[in-house]
């Protein structure tokens, strides 16, 4: 990061020194300077980022339920102990999983198409790239709302038009399925807005040479595209993975976490504002940080997902 | 509607500072504002009017009108309250909520001449909502108690116990009459405050005496099997795993069922929306398991408490002992159709067209069952509605070791809330 420091302008540079040393002794006072003048930013982040992350950490390991001041005290892991035994706590993982999963696959299937769409139109390009975005423009409590209206029985025209005889949110398994609808609806153009980005990094040559060779669109997608574009899609699908799993506001408004259809940002929420119990609250905030620092270890190692930046596979 | 903090703040740190050496802050920092949080009720901010004048200058009361739902209400106090926050004063709490305030030391004892005018006349059940260990938290400001409302053309004489009522519906249902049962039956409070009433009528106990054991009995065991039995059971409405307070309402209004078990604002709610059937509309006391605990139900309603850390209690005592005062009551039962909490005021002329039933919800009021009185009673009530969602699925005695087991966890405050 630090070696593409540029010597500042008005800095006495000798001409044609005898160069290994001069540079490294210059760097280092650069570098130096560097790190003063971040300094006061890195502490910030610190204070805003460090603090709270270490507080929730020693307050998981108390009992501390703010009804009963007086029992505060120390328990070491037994809160985590607690909640890795219980089945809410489980029932909320895997709905949390399983949510993540599927509305990130139909995003990505989705995305891609609006991306391609987004990418190849001639005509009216800012309209139709307007039009697609409007979904992600909108804030999500708001459309959770729209779409809880529309299912809602006896008066919601969604409800009125598959299942006019039951109340789909209050059962479990049709439930889950508006409450990934309403997440797919909600993001797919943000999906489509990173994955345009990576289409953009394909060298329309080629292309053209793949077809010039007698490949179909088919193949020219699969076998070209896809293969230039997999940083692009990496980090789409990470950053929508990261996002699903922390799903709370289409829940909330939806379902509010009954009939089992809480998330783990959910039941954390249940827990700690309106059960006020820091202890086991605190705990659950641990636990969805590991998963989420899980995943992102997963996708960067594994799959070898590069942020944005410093991928020089992607830069022309 | 909410003033931001430092813009009334700064004016009292002023007076405060200027009170030493001038009398005159009351026209320069304007008088004195105490802050009343309290849930949407209809003509209120009449009532807080009137008490605002009787304060003849010395401050003035502003109503903050909570969120709507409850949930809702006790997030927003909790919070600020769990902050420290000064510029609460007055507070509206749901019945259900004192113990837990008061355990976690956000609201002011009332003691002496204050404890004294608030149990001058005021109910016994509702006045037991406002203790916690014997200590006096809260004013009882309105209470509720839910009626059994039938029709007079279907049935001329009120079922006495919860097995007649199943009986006499059935035989409606034979007959082909309108003969649903209609009670509140979704996954929320109002589940909570069914199967209170029904363990209660039972003669059972969910929590022992003193709130630190979970105990469901014999009691709640019979009240399981009742509810199970009318989930299943043909007379019952096929959407009451949904069904909360306004759904049931409506249905009956529609006249397609032949006995509700609500509170009486359905009384004034109808006689607006269905005037015809408002003619056979006709009241009677909770059918309980035990006939002999007929009229036995779950007590509602609000207390006001005054937050421990308002910078202005006196006023702030001083104000709550208006706005629930026996004139305040009176007002509010006859325009807003909130049960008045002291007796006497059932006694005015003014109640008897308001109120008609009035003499149904004193004697109710009067053998009233009190939802279990613990700091822990969220986390109590969201097991106990989780665990009972849907009806049909209840198992009674297995329901029951599961109920024992998770709610004597959240009194431990041990158990994960789902």
């Amino acid at each position: 990061m630090s070696q593409t420091v540029v010597p500042p302008p008005g800095s006495t540079q000798p001409a044609d020194p005898p160069r290994r040393q001069k540079v490294s002794e210059g760097k280092r006072a650069e570098r130096k300077l560097a790190w003063l003048l971040c300094a006061p930013a890195a502490l910030v982040m610190v204070a805003v980022t460090g603090y709270p992350i270490a507080y929730s950490i020693w307050l998981s390991l108390q009992r501390y339920d703010l009804r009963f001041p007086d029992q505060r005290e120390f328990i070491g892991f037994d809160n985590y102990i607690t909640v890795l035994s219980n089945g809410y706590w489980w029932n909320a993982f895997w709905v949390t999983s399983l949510i993540t999963v599927i509305s990130v696959v139909i995003e990505l299937v989705l995305g891609m198409a609006l991306a391609l769409i987004m990418h190849r139109t001639l005509v009216a390009r800012g309209l139709v790239r307007t039009v697609a975005l409007i979904p992600y423009g909108i804030v999500t409590v708001v459309a959770a709302f729209s779409w809880r209206y529309a299912w809602t029985q006896d008066t919601g025209y969604l409800a009125e038009l598959v299942a006019p005889e039951s109340a789909l949110l209050t059962e479990r398994a049709p439930a889950l399925a508006i409450i990934i609808l309403a997440e797919v609806w909600k993001t797919v153009p943000f999906m489509a807005l990173l994955l345009m980005a990576g289409l953009a990094l394909v060298p329309e040559d080629l292309l053209k040479a793949a077809s010039m060779d007698g490949a179909s669109a088919w193949q020219r997608f699969t076998k070209v595209m896809l293969p230039v574009m997999k940083p692009a899609i990496l980090v789409a699908l990470l950053f929508r993975t990261l996002d699903a799993f922390r799903i709370f506001d289409n829940i909330f408004v939806l379902t509010a976490g009954a009939q089992e259809t809480s998330s783990v940002s959910m039941i954390t929420y249940s827990n700690l504002i309106r059960g006020l119990n820091l202890g086991i609250g605190s705990t659950m905030s641990v636990l969805i940080f590991v998963a989420v620092a899980l995943i992102a270890f997963i996708f960067v190692k594994v799959f070898g997902t590069a942020a944005p930046g410093s991928d020089d596979r992607g830069r022309r | 509607m909410k003033h931001p903090p430092g813009r009334r703040r700064l004016p009292a740190v002023l007076c405060a500072a200027v009170l030493a050496t001038s009398a005159a802050c009351g026209s320069d920092g304007g008088p004195l504002t105490i802050n009343v949080y309290y849930s949407t009720e209809q003509n209120f901010d009449q009532v807080v009017a009137r008490c605002t004048d009787e304060a003849d200058g010395r401050y003035v009361i502003a109503l903050n009108t909570l969120p709507r739902t409850a949930d809702a209400q006790r997030e927003q106090m909790v919070r600020r309250l769990a902050a420290g926050d000064t510029d609460m004063d007055v507070l509206g709490l749901d019945v259900t909520w004192v113990a837990e305030f008061a355990e976690a030391g956000w609201i002011q004892e009332w003691t002496g001449a204050d404890r004294a005018d608030v149990e001058a006349g005021t109910l016994e059940g509702p006045l037991q909502t406002a203790m916690w260990e014997g200590k006096l938290y809260s004013a009882p400001k309105n209470t509720n108690v839910q009626l059994l409302w039938y029709r007079s053309d279907l049935t001329p004489e009120p079922p006495r116990s919860w097995s007649e009522m199943l009986q006499m519906a059935e035989r409606l249902r034979d007959q082909g009459k309108p003969h649903t049962v209609l009670m509140t039956g979704a996954q929320y409070e109002g589940l909570v405050v069914q199967f209170n009433t029904l363990v209660e009528g039972a003669g059972g106990r969910i929590l022992s005496e003193d709130s630190t054991r979970a105990v469901f009995d014999e009691g709640a065991v019979e009240a399981l099997e009742a509810l199970r039995n009318l989930a299943v059971s043909p007379v019952s409405s096929p959407s009451l795993s949904n069904a909360q307070e306004d759904d049931i309402r409506l249905a009956f209004q529609d006249g397609g069922a032949a006995f509700q078990i609500n509170w009486p604002y359905v009384y004034a709610a109808m006689t607006e929306a269905n005037p015809e059937l408002i003619e056979t509309l006709r009241w009677a006391p909770y059918p309980a398991l035990d006939p002999a605990n007929t009229g036995t139900a779950t007590l509602g309603g609000f207390n006001l408490a005054v937050s421990a850390y308002s910078e202005h209690k006196a006023e702030a005592f001083e104000a709550a002992k208006c706005l629930r005062s026996a004139e305040s009551q009176k007002f509010s039962a006859i325009n807003s159709g909130v049960p008045p909490t002291i007796e006497s005021v059932y006694a005015e002329p003014e109640m008897e067209e308001a109120y008609p039933m009035r003499e149904t919800i004193l004697a109710e009021l009067k053998k009233a069952a009190i939802r279990p009185l613990t700091p822990a009673y969220q986390n109590v009530s969201t097991l106990i509605s989780t665990i009972l969602s849907p009806p049909r699925d209840i198992n009674p005695p297995e329901t029951a070791d599961r109920l024992r087991r998770e709610v004597q966890n959240a009194l431990d405050s041990k158990g994960v809330l789902p």
